[in-house]
């Protein structure tokens, strides 16, 4: 009989984390499943208006190992405990069998939860999104500081940065430069590294050209806005706000928040705060008008407005909207109109989407949002849109 | 950290427990110990144990989930891990105490002892064990890196394959015919019986048998049946399949096996440590250790403990029969310990309970049946004077491969159009349908052609079809 011990050898567990890549794979792979469902989770309450840091947990399927397997008529075999097991007696749920590296075991639970981030969540969310054009308007460009680039080579830096091949070369250079200078003496053995051979990559900022962008969010918060129209519109611009932040570096966010008068609002005001009383949708209109005049006018900015309504709108105040509308279109980019009319509210007032259908400029476009699982979806829509009619431009 | 003791206690203990092994009359392979901390012991319980091991997500998943539930406390991790290899490999944990490595050194010396004189591990080959997983993690990385392969066409592969790896073959000690094989008891099958009147009436008629269907007899090994009958697949696909199958070959004696085996090394880790006269404050230890590892669990079963309890009854009883004993399987011819050494060669779980779990061992183990209702299990017969057969019946199908469905190529052409034909051999217990569904899209995935599968749901004879991408579910009326 012949024993071999082997100590622990406290290198082997940094050298050899064996698991890391097909962890890796793995979690590309939840990630895949997480993106299949985006518009199941974004139907999914919580996570509208949460702060960044929150760790949603989401339900997978899509990573689950398929076998043959029994179905739930298989009956199994338990150990009693100290009292007599009686016919009829509840074990309790779902329970895994202890040798559960078994194979052919109960599929358990039918789909398991990952955690994410919300930060991780919206950057899978947008992944296949583009952007809705940045390139047009080249005279409205700022400069920004980029990336930091290579240029040129230092003799002091740190030692990440530290150029081994320049560095060995000029080593090299100096043996063969001292070996010249002293003919007479027999080639050293050794000639080591002197600090003054070391080099270093020198770095500079980039900066290179951004567009300015401005996204002027206009939600009406009369009366007839209730909690679910309130928190469709709501979801919505949380999507297009979030969308904005991962794709713009140099993006600004006006909220403006109107039922019969409007105001401009904190993000948190403009995603949190209920109001009441009628509507006049040219107030909004009119609000979003001042704000550009004053501060992001077109020639420098890339101005988008998206605005969401349930439709309800003063009889009274449609031409007045109509004409804001009007002018909004010559100076935006992209004018959005959202229309909520959740399904069984009944369509009692007048649709502003008909009636907006007067507009003829291109850049306005409508969507009409019914239930929550459309979020995804007329999102997807506003910016396709967006991007369609460039390609035919 | 620190610990109370240094290889040389290892050793030192290590040379009293190999003499109780060989005075006891056990017979493992040469051991090898490696030392190893928690971490290396994640890894190692997601790759079998194996020091190389071929990449899939598989075992990334396996091993986050292993550590959230270590880390959560919800489970801990073995004391120890042994492979079935020549020589016997086995981890122990760093940062374990004095008394448990002693005994899970003695434990590890059980395991090696079945590996080695087990029947059903004779298949496995344990002298090349590592250069095998070796050889295989090679390959796979090679088709990984392969340009023209890559890891996204390997996966799919693996992943299929996985679905599939077990659908094999279970007594490996049974010889599978070759295809001449087949064919002859094909044609002796077909030969009228030999009849000792044939010269006085005439021959009855025999039909000719068909002998162009492929397979001949139903073919247990899946993964194998379409490497060989799949023409479209590549060399590196059938080598994927190859590969799949032999390490499923390589584990099923271990399914086989669960409960024989963790009984017979905690029966003689026992054994080994009463005889090992352990200082006071090691015994206490392990006294209080080994009751953690044989406690029953109550609701499921656990093998270390219904294992134990049946080879020690039948040491008892065939050393100290009683006068019933006697009376029903005659006198003894063997000691217990004789008994014992045979037993632990020629049976497997199912073999070995069906012989040895007696109506008395039940009712002391307290097991019962449970069935699901709903969502709840709900227990349906406990161990009394009418059900203990009944329950012996359903424990029998919930050990070994018993656990998976047995499900047979009957026919690849079926329909002529080179469907390929499943049956599931329905013993009472259903298919999983949704599970069903997406295996047997895998199936399709590497036949490359339709497939069907013979079934029975809620007592209906049904067939399952994945066609042209879609999934249909056909029951007869």
């Amino acid at each position: 009989m012949h024993t071999i011990f082997r100590p622990y050898n406290s290198s082997s567990g940094q050298r050899s984390d064996r698991s890391a890549g097909d962890r890796l794979r793995h979690r590309q792979k939840v990630r895949e499943a997480i993106r299949n469902n985006i518009a199941d989770i974004i139907a999914e309450e919580s996570i509208i208006g949460k702060d960044k840091n929150r760790i949603i947990k989401v339900p997978i399927r899509g990573v689950k190992e398929y076998r043959f397997i029994y179905g739930d008529n298989a009956p199994g075999i338990g150990q009693g405990g100290d009292g007599e097991p009686r016919p009829g007696d509840v074990l309790g749920q779902g329970q895994d069998g202890k040798g559960s590296q078994q194979a052919g075991d109960k599929p358990g639970v039918d789909y398991y939860e990952t955690d994410v981030s919300l930060d991780e969540l919206i950057d899978l969310m947008f992944e296949d999104l583009e952007l809705p054009d940045i390139e047009r308007k080249r005279l409205r460009q700022i400069e920004v500081e980029r990336q930091f680039r290579h240029k040129g080579f230092r003799r002091k830096g740190i030692r990440v940065r530290l150029d081994k091949k320049r560095t060995a070369r000029s080593r090299v250079k100096r043996k063969k430069a001292s070996i010249k200078h002293h003919p007479g003496l027999p080639a050293p053995q050794r000639f080591p590294f002197h600090i003054d051979d070391l080099r270093y990559h020198h770095t500079i900022t980039d900066t290179r050209n951004e567009s300015n962008a401005v996204v002027l969010c206009i939600m009406d918060t009369s009366g007839s806005m209730d909690t679910m129209k309130k928190y469709l519109a709501r979801s919505f611009f949380f999507l297009l706000y979030q969308f904005l932040c991962t794709r713009y570096q140099n993006v600004e966010i006006v909220f403006i928040a109107h039922h019969t008068e409007a105001r401009e609002v904190t993000e948190e005001e403009f995603f949190h705060k209920g109001e009441s009383g009628g509507t006049f949708i040219s107030s909004g209109y009119n609000k979003a008008l001042e704000i550009i005049e004053q501060r992001y006018h077109p020639t420098l900015w890339n101005v988008y407005v998206f605005h969401c309504s349930d439709g309800d709108n003063f009889e009274s105040d449609n031409e007045a909207a109509l004409k804001a509308a009007g002018e909004l279109t010559q100076v935006a980019n992209l004018f959005g109109y959202g229309e909520i009319k959740p399904l069984g509210s009944g369509y009692y007032g007048s649709s502003m989407i008909t009636f907006f259908s007067q507009i003829q400029e291109a850049n306005f476009q409508t969507v009409q949002i019914q239930k929550k699982e459309d979020i995804w979806n007329s999102f997807k829509t506003f910016l396709s849109k967006d991007r369609a009619r460039e390609d035919a431009a | 950290m620190a610990t109370a003791y240094d290889i040389e206690d290892l050793e030192r203990w290590n040379e009293k427990i190999i003499a109780l092994v060989e005075r006891f009359g056990l017979d493992p392979f040469p051991q090898e110990f490696e030392v190893c901390d928690n971490e290396d012991m994640l890894s190692y319980m997601v790759y079998s144990g194996m020091p190389s091991h071929y990449p899939h997500w598989s075992f990334g998943k396996n091993f986050e989930k292993l550590k959230t539930l270590y880390e959560y406390g919800v489970s801990g991790l073995p004391y120890e891990m042994v492979i079935n290899s020549n020589p016997s490999i086995a981890y122990l944990m760093r940062d374990n105490s004095l008394a448990l490595q002693v005994l899970t050194i003695a434990h590890v010396y059980g395991h090696n002892d079945f590996f080695k004189n087990n029947f059903t591990f004779r298949s496995t080959r344990a002298q090349y064990t590592i250069e095998t997983f070796k050889s295989h993690a090679n390959r796979v990385r090679h088709y990984v890196e392969d340009p023209s392969i890559g890891l996204e066409k390997v996966e799919a592969v693996l992943d299929a394959a996985h679905a599939l790896s077990l659908q094999c073959r279970r007594n490996l000690a049974i010889k599978k015919p070759t295809a001449e094989e087949a064919f002859k008891m094909k044609m002796a099958e077909s030969q009228p019986p030999s009849d000792p009147f044939g010269s006085i009436h005439r021959r009855r008629e025999t039909p000719a048998p068909d002998l162009s269907k492929v397979p001949l007899y139903p073919d247990e090994d899946l993964l194998i049946f379409i490497r060989d009958h799949n023409r479209q697949l590549s060399e590196w696909e059938r080598d994927l399949l190859t590969i799949v199958q032999a390490q499923a070959h390589y584990f099923v004696p271990q399914i086989e096996t669960k409960i024989m085996n963790e009984g017979w090394a905690s029966f003689w880790h026992k054994r080994i440590l009463e005889s090992l006269e352990l200082p006071q404050d090691l015994h206490m230890e392990f006294l209080v250790r080994h009751a953690q590892v044989l406690r029953p669990s109550p609701g499921s079963l656990n093998p270390y403990h219904v294992g134990m309890k049946v080879w020690e009854d039948i040491e008892k009883r065939w050393h100290n029969p009683t006068a019933e004993d006697i009376e029903e399987y005659g006198p003894r011819k063997k000691s217990g310990r004789e008994k014992l050494f045979e037993v632990r060669e020629v049976e497997r779980d199912v073999s070995f309970l069906r012989r040895y779990l007696t109506e008395e061992l039940i009712r002391e183990l307290n097991l019962f049946e449970y069935k699901n209702r709903g969502n709840d299990q709900v227990v349906s017969r406990v161990a009394d004077e009418e059900n203990w057969r009944d329950i012996k019946e359903t424990l029998l199908q919930n050990v070994g491969t018993a656990t998976i469905p047995v499900i047979k190529v009957e026919d690849s052409d079926y329909g002529n159009n080179r469907t390929l034909l499943l049956k599931h051999y329905h013993d009472g217990r259903d298919l999983q349908l949704d599970y069903a569904e997406r295996t047997l899209k895998y199936v399709n995935q590497l036949w490359g052609h339709d497939v069907a599968l013979d079934t029975v749901l809620d007592g209906r004879q049904t067939q399952l079809v994945f066609a042209d991408g879609k999934f249909a579910l056909k029951k007869a009326a």
